[in-house]
């Protein structure tokens, strides 16, 4: 595995280090030398990975550490300690108005899995009692409406369209309209995918913010993502204020350093994971188990 | 940056640029230190001059030609595209299609992703925009048997180009992979020397684990291309840079938008120079 591959480095490392009869805080930085190009590999953002470095060395250079048998185990165990710590608690919720409809919005970029997930969410929120209704928002992409008919057809669960000539943000208002009066106590928004520097698609997003108030909008982000998901993230933020990230395309060999990028540069809580193209393939995310991905554990 | 002097803080700077592009890190290491060789070889003492070196360093890995799309074989050509989900697989056979159209050839398209919602609705609409035909089957059907019909339909209408789309898949996933398998052997059982050329599409957005994508993906199916897509974002989609050169894989055309037209030919040198644009610079050609 890449981890034993990672603990394996740091133990040799630190073995020939010790050669030298006592290790140092330079023998501190060349392991955490091999800490950084794992997280790179992994795809972290390589300014994350400084930052993150920055904050280990600190724990890592402690007398503890220096002074133990086992420092390859010791640095390994402050790293994947602060991963987890900094991807966050928890929260695999979804927060509900307290006047219902609660409504919820899918951003990202193209091909993340917006539409998947808008359904998938939809399954898991009614199993947990709700309602929902699904909103086609996206008018752009070549059957995006249809898609998002067929996958709510095979939950038996009803979208909302008014097919490619209206405005997204005049769609997704009649629709809460049309929850509030059908007793549909949630409403889940498809939007197109876009780029997060295309100026009228972004200001698109925020008029359908300002015309429905989501209690919720998730930034969709594909897992094998690489570099440019701090940008990504960190505009998508800034522009209409996200409340979580949802994780898609877990189930393949990526090791998800998006993860941490994403959750470095908005803050907001990563919710849930997707881990398959089916409709029941979405999990609540477990930082732990996230931050062992990332090390190659 | 106004660098009198050629310094390690310049080859650590270089290097988070290429890291940055997602060239990787193992790539970007050996990159610069490919660079150092060059600086000293040819006694260069101009630091405004490194970037350019490791430009050319690149374009050497890339290949000064651009690779062509394998067209010119029998008729019809048989063009498979494959890749994960979500990478623009579909919206590259609309625009591939409209690119031969305007080279006076003839074009089919075969609905072979009949497992995605809606995808072959997705195609037709392709279809339509560019004025060719579409040969499907019903959704759930088997892909390999959509491949066969689209075959023979191609060959009985004297087709130049048949594309195939398929349904996006994990590579990891050796079921899906298998049955991608099939339809690359029926087309070949068929028609001997088809498919003439494996287009995987790779999203620049991707990082390292597109390097993953197409050693699994040639391991399957034999690719012979890459078609790199969304590059009109910030990404820049440097792993195929890793890809290039250990699995020897040529990228072929890039995709810069969702437009019919937003299709070219890929560039090495173009490609090179972008690496270094920053996100600004990215937003002011989109805009
Ligand atoms: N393997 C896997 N595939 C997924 C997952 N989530 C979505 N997909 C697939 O990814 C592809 C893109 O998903 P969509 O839901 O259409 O993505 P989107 O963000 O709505 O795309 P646009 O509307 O074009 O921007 C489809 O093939 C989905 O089946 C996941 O968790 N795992
Ligand atoms: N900005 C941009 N978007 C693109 C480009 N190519 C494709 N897209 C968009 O990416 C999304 C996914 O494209 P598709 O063609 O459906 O991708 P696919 O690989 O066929 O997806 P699956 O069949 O679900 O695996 C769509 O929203 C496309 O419009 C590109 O070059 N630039
Ligand atoms: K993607
Ligand atoms: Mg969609
Ligand atoms: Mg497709």
């Amino acid at each position: 595995m890449v981890f034993s591959g990672l603990a394996e480095k740091l133990q040799e490392t630190f073995k020939k280090l010790r050669g030298k009869g006592r290790l140092t805080e330079e023998d501190v930085d060349q392991a955490l030398k091999e800490v950084r190009r794992a997280l790179i590999g992994a795809d972290v953002n390589f300014k994350v990975v400084k930052d993150f470095i920055a904050r280990v060395r600190e724990r890592a250079v402690g007398i503890d550490v220096l002074q133990s048998l086992t420092p390859a185990q010791q640095v390994i165990k402050i790293v994947h300690d602060e991963l987890t710590s900094l991807m966050g608690g928890s929260r695999s919720k979804i927060e509900l108005a307290s006047a219902p409809p609660t409504v919820v919005m899918m951003v990202g970029l193209h091909g993340a899995g917006k539409t998947t997930t808008t359904a998938k969410l939809a399954n898991h929120m009614r199993r947990q009692g709700r309602r929902p209704l699904l909103v086609a928002c996206d008018i752009y992409r070549p059957a995006a409406i249809k898609q998002l008919q067929v996958l709510g057809g095979q939950l038996d669960i009803p979208v909302f369209n008014m097919g490619d000539g209206v405005a997204p943000p005049d769609i997704a208002r009649a629709a809460v309209e049309k929850a509030r009066r059908e007793g549909n106590d949630l409403v889940i928004i498809d939007t197109a995918g876009r780029l997060h520097i295309d100026e009228e698609l972004m200001a698109e997003l925020q008029n359908i913010v300002e015309a429905v108030k989501p209690n919720e909008i998730l930034l969709v982000v594909d897992a094998m993502t690489g570099q440019d998901a701090v940008n990504v993230a960190k505009t998508f933020n800034e522009r209409l204020t996200l409340t979580g990230v949802v994780l898609t395309k877990l189930d393949g060999d990526t090791r998800g350093g998006a993860a941490l990028s994403v959750k470095a540069v908005t803050g907001c809580p990563i919710k849930f994971v997707g881990v398959g193209e089916k409709l029941d393939a979405l999990e609540d995310f477990h930082p732990n188990r996230m931050a062992d991905r990332i090390l190659g554990m | 940056t106004g660098r009198k002097i050629i310094d390690e803080e310049l080859y650590e700077e270089l290097e988070e640029a290429l890291i940055q592009a997602d060239v990787g890190i193992d790539a970007a290491l050996e990159l610069v230190e490919n660079l150092r060789g060059e600086v000293k070889k040819r006694r260069i003492g101009d630091p405004e001059e490194l970037k350019a070196v490791l430009k050319e360093l690149i374009q050497e890995i890339l290949g000064e030609e651009t690779a062509a799309i394998n067209i010119n074989s029998e008729q019809p050509a048989v063009i498979m595209v494959v890749g994960v989900n979500g990478v623009g697989k579909t919206t590259t056979i609309g625009k591939l299609a409209r690119y031969y159209k305007e080279q006076g050839k003839s074009v089919l398209l075969s609905a072979a992703d009949t497992f995605r919602a809606a995808a072959i609705d997705q195609l037709e609409i392709w279809g339509n925009r560019v004025g060719v035909a579409v040969i499907k089957h019903s959704e759930g059907s088997d892909p390999a048997a959509v491949a066969f019909d689209s075959l023979q339909a191609a060959r009985a209408r004297k087709i130049d180009v048949l594309i195939v789309d398929t349904a996006g898949r994990l590579h990891t996933k050796s079921n899906l992979m298998e049955e991608l398998k099939k339809v690359h052997r029926v087309l070949g059982r068929e028609m001997p020397g088809a498919p003439h050329e494996v287009l995987l599409v790779l999203d620049a957005t991707t990082g390292q684990n597109a390097i993953s994508q197409a050693r699994l993906f040639k391991e399957a199916v034999g690719v012979t291309g890459v078609a790199l897509t969304k590059l009109d974002g910030t990404a820049k989609g440097g792993v195929v840079i890793a890809i290039k050169q250990g699995l020897d894989i040529p990228i072929k055309m890039i995709g810069v938008g969702e437009g019919i037209d937003d299709l070219r030919p890929f560039n090495a040198r173009e490609f090179a120079d972008a690496l270094f644009e920053t996100g600004n610079q990215a937003a002011e050609r989109v805009s």
